[in-house]
């Protein structure tokens, strides 16, 4: 009885979470609505790392590089092609899926530490790249003055915030809720059993890379469509809004949401958004200072954290099928014997 | 500088940027080998790299006037300074040490971004200028053509810095506690050399590398805003593409890249923002298992 109450309890939480940003935007003013918007956006990229760094076990330090590659191609269809935000979505769901393909040789084989540091790279190079290719991107200056997005053909177009910072939560609760049901599919299923014991599922006869190499572009489709959020949440783009520090602060968030959570991505990467804009806000000259103290002590406070999180956050949100079981439980020892 | 060259009334097109790429490569290289130290020997990805090499090129805009001995001068400083700095990250990254990278690359970025801040707080958010000594301000003829004189005394000081850097690693004690770490962490711990004294003399010699690249290198890649980015992206470029065999692995990668952003520039502005990408691209599909099988092993 009371098991079954505890394990009602995330559930509840996430609808009351969900009421709450519902009627949000009629509690607060005008430009919180605008930073709630891009915060999504930015969280539904935090999914994608969580999906990439918890699930498949390939900690990335890039997703801004799909993110980056879907935004641009949204405010290039959003300002030369069409103003429906299905089809913008999809545009910029299917860019970041073909960068994440196009860089799957680069990061499939290679793992842990590894992972970091060559899509650390594929990221800072997308920024460069954004940043000196004029023609599309508009360089350093950025894109500006996408029209306002219509959600679907007839419907009339998203003129304030409020109705931009909804259609950015219907988008990222579907997507959410998508990405939470493939989970629990036989995917999620060997995609996590890989990152427990690859070993063991290669002798079983599973392609591990083609798995991985799924889920890289799949967490690439989703970083594609929070950058078609992006756009229609804030109207103008610039290469400002992919640099390196936000890779690393989407990673800080999904690192205390748990890592392999998708609720505690959302979460995690939403408060570290939350906090560095708030700082940004109150302290402007010293804000970085303050945000590097708190990233030094956020890593002291997870000691040897992430692992022993994963393993307490994982069975409420993720009632885990049969076989898993035994390898969530011995996935440390896993490790080691790995090793 | 490429101004100077720009200058001149007879300029071949591809001698004086391929002479470019030497200088900006073995800058790279010296700047890049600090972080492949970090990374193989200790295994931690130092996101701080980049600060390293700031506060050095910060050091030489404060205290460069023109003469020799303030060069000698900065170039110590900044040396102990970025080598102090290694030995505080040591200490930052010792409670995490059992944890794992990700905890230790956050820790570093965190390192980096309070850092970065700093610097702009001291020394201001403008680029400093940075004067070389009056002797090396000039140009000279290379093969019939104007060269600045500080590129041409900063690629022999460099190629000096790497000999000198391989014939550590290869012949002092020193260095074959590093190649042995690299080989089997475990071991080595074995026989009695503390982790965590590994960690805190690699940083160090990571940070005096990347200090020395920082004053040595203002002049090319100067101090400013995002040079600590721009030299973490580049190292982190010369790790992907040299891996962590060999020295002379990481020296080609590092040249390839001066090549790519001097040479290749001039032979192919249109292509320029892609070459980097296309050339981490190619090596890795070329031997992108054997890299990573290397790298698992290291």
């Amino acid at each position: 009885m009371r098991g079954e109450v505890i394990r009602r309890v995330p559930g509840g939480i996430a609808a009351l979470v969900l009421v709450g940003l519902v009627v949000a935007p009629w509690v607060v003013d005008d430009y919180t609505t605008a930073i709630l918007a891009r915060t999504l956006a930015l969280a539904l990229v935090g999914v994608s790392v969580a999906l990439l760094t918890g699930v498949a076990g390939m900690p990335t330090l890039g997703q801004t590089a799909p993110y980056a590659a879907g935004a641009y191609a949204c405010a290039v269809v959003g300002s030369r092609v069409s103003d429906i935000g299905v089809v913008q979505l999809v545009v910029a769901a299917a860019a970041g899926a073909l960068l994440a393909a196009l860089t799957v040789p680069l990061v499939v084989h290679a793992r842990g530490v590894i992972v970091l540091m060559i899509t650390l790279a594929i990221g800072e190079l997308v920024v460069i790249v954004l940043g000196r290719w004029r023609s599309v991107t508009g360089g350093t200056d950025g894109l500006a003055g996408i029209p306002p997005v219509r959600p679907f053909w007839g419907l009339p177009a998203l003129a304030n915030d409020q109705a931009r910072y909804l259609y950015a939560l219907v988008v990222v609760a579907m997507l959410v809720g998508a990405v939470l049901v493939l989970l629990r599919t036989r995917a999620g299923l060997v995609l996590r059993a890989g990152r427990d014991d690859e070993t063991r599922l290669r002798a079983s006869g599973h392609r591990v890379a083609l798995h991985l190499s799924g889920a890289h572009i799949a967490a690439g489709a989703i970083a594609g469509a929070a950058g078609s959020l992006l756009v229609v949440a804030q109207q103008y783009i610039s290469p400002a809004d992919f640099g390196f520090d936000t890779s690393a602060l989407l990673l800080l968030g999904v690192v205390i949401g748990g890592t392999a959570s998708v609720g505690g991505a959302l979460v995690g990467a939403a408060l570290v958004i939350a906090v560095r804009d708030w700082l940004f806000g109150v302290l402007p000259g010293h804000a970085p200072l303050v945000l590097g103290a708190l990233f030094v002590a956020t890593v002291y406070l997870l000691p040897t954290g992430v692992n022993r999180a994963r393993g307490r956050l994982r069975p409420p949100n993720a009632p885990a099928p049969q076989p898993d079981q035994p390898a969530a439980h011995d996935q440390t020892t896993v490790a080691e014997l790995h090793r | 500088m490429i101004a100077v060259a720009a200058g001149t009334n007879r300029i071949d097109p591809y001698l004086i940027p391929a002479l470019d790429g030497v200088a900006y490569g073995l800058l790279v290289f010296v700047a890049a080998s600090g972080l492949v130290f970090c990374f193989g020997v200790a295994n931690i990805l130092n996101l701080a790299h980049g600060l390293l090499y700031a506060i050095g090129g910060y050091t030489a805009a404060a205290l460069l006037d023109g003469g020799w001995a303030s060069l000698a001068l900065a170039l110590a400083v900044g040396v102990l300074a970025a080598a102090a700095a290694g030995v505080l990250l040591a200490g930052l990254l010792t409670p995490v040490a059992t944890g794992n990278h990700l905890s230790q690359a956050l820790l570093t970025f965190g390192v980096a971004l309070a850092g970065g801040s700093l610097l702009v707080a001291g020394f201001g958010p403008d680029n400093p200028q940075v004067q070389v000594p009056a002797a090396l301000e000039g140009s000279v003829m290379v093969a019939g053509h104007r060269y600045a004189a500080y590129r041409l005394v900063f690629i022999v000081v460099a190629a000096v810095l790497a000999a000198a850097l391989y014939l550590v690693v290869r012949r002092t004690r020193a260095g074959m506690l590093v190649r042995a770490a690299v080989d089997d962490p475990e071991m080595v711990a074995c026989l009695g050399v503390s982790p965590a004294r590994i960690r805190a003399g690699v940083l160090a010699a990571a940070g005096a590398l990347a200090g020395a690249a920082g004053v040595l290198g203002a002049p090319i890649i100067g101090p400013g805003t995002g040079t600590a980015d721009t030299v973490l992206l580049l190292s982190l470029v010369v790790v992907v593409l040299g891996g962590l065999g060999s020295m002379a692995g990481t020296l080609l990668a590092a040249l390839a890249i001066g090549e790519i952003q001097t040479l290749g520039v001039a032979l192919l502005p249109s292509a320029a923002p892609f070459l980097l990408f296309a050339a981490m691209a190619a090596v890795l599909a070329v031997r992108a298992r054997g890299l990573a099988g290397r790298w698992r092993a290291a």
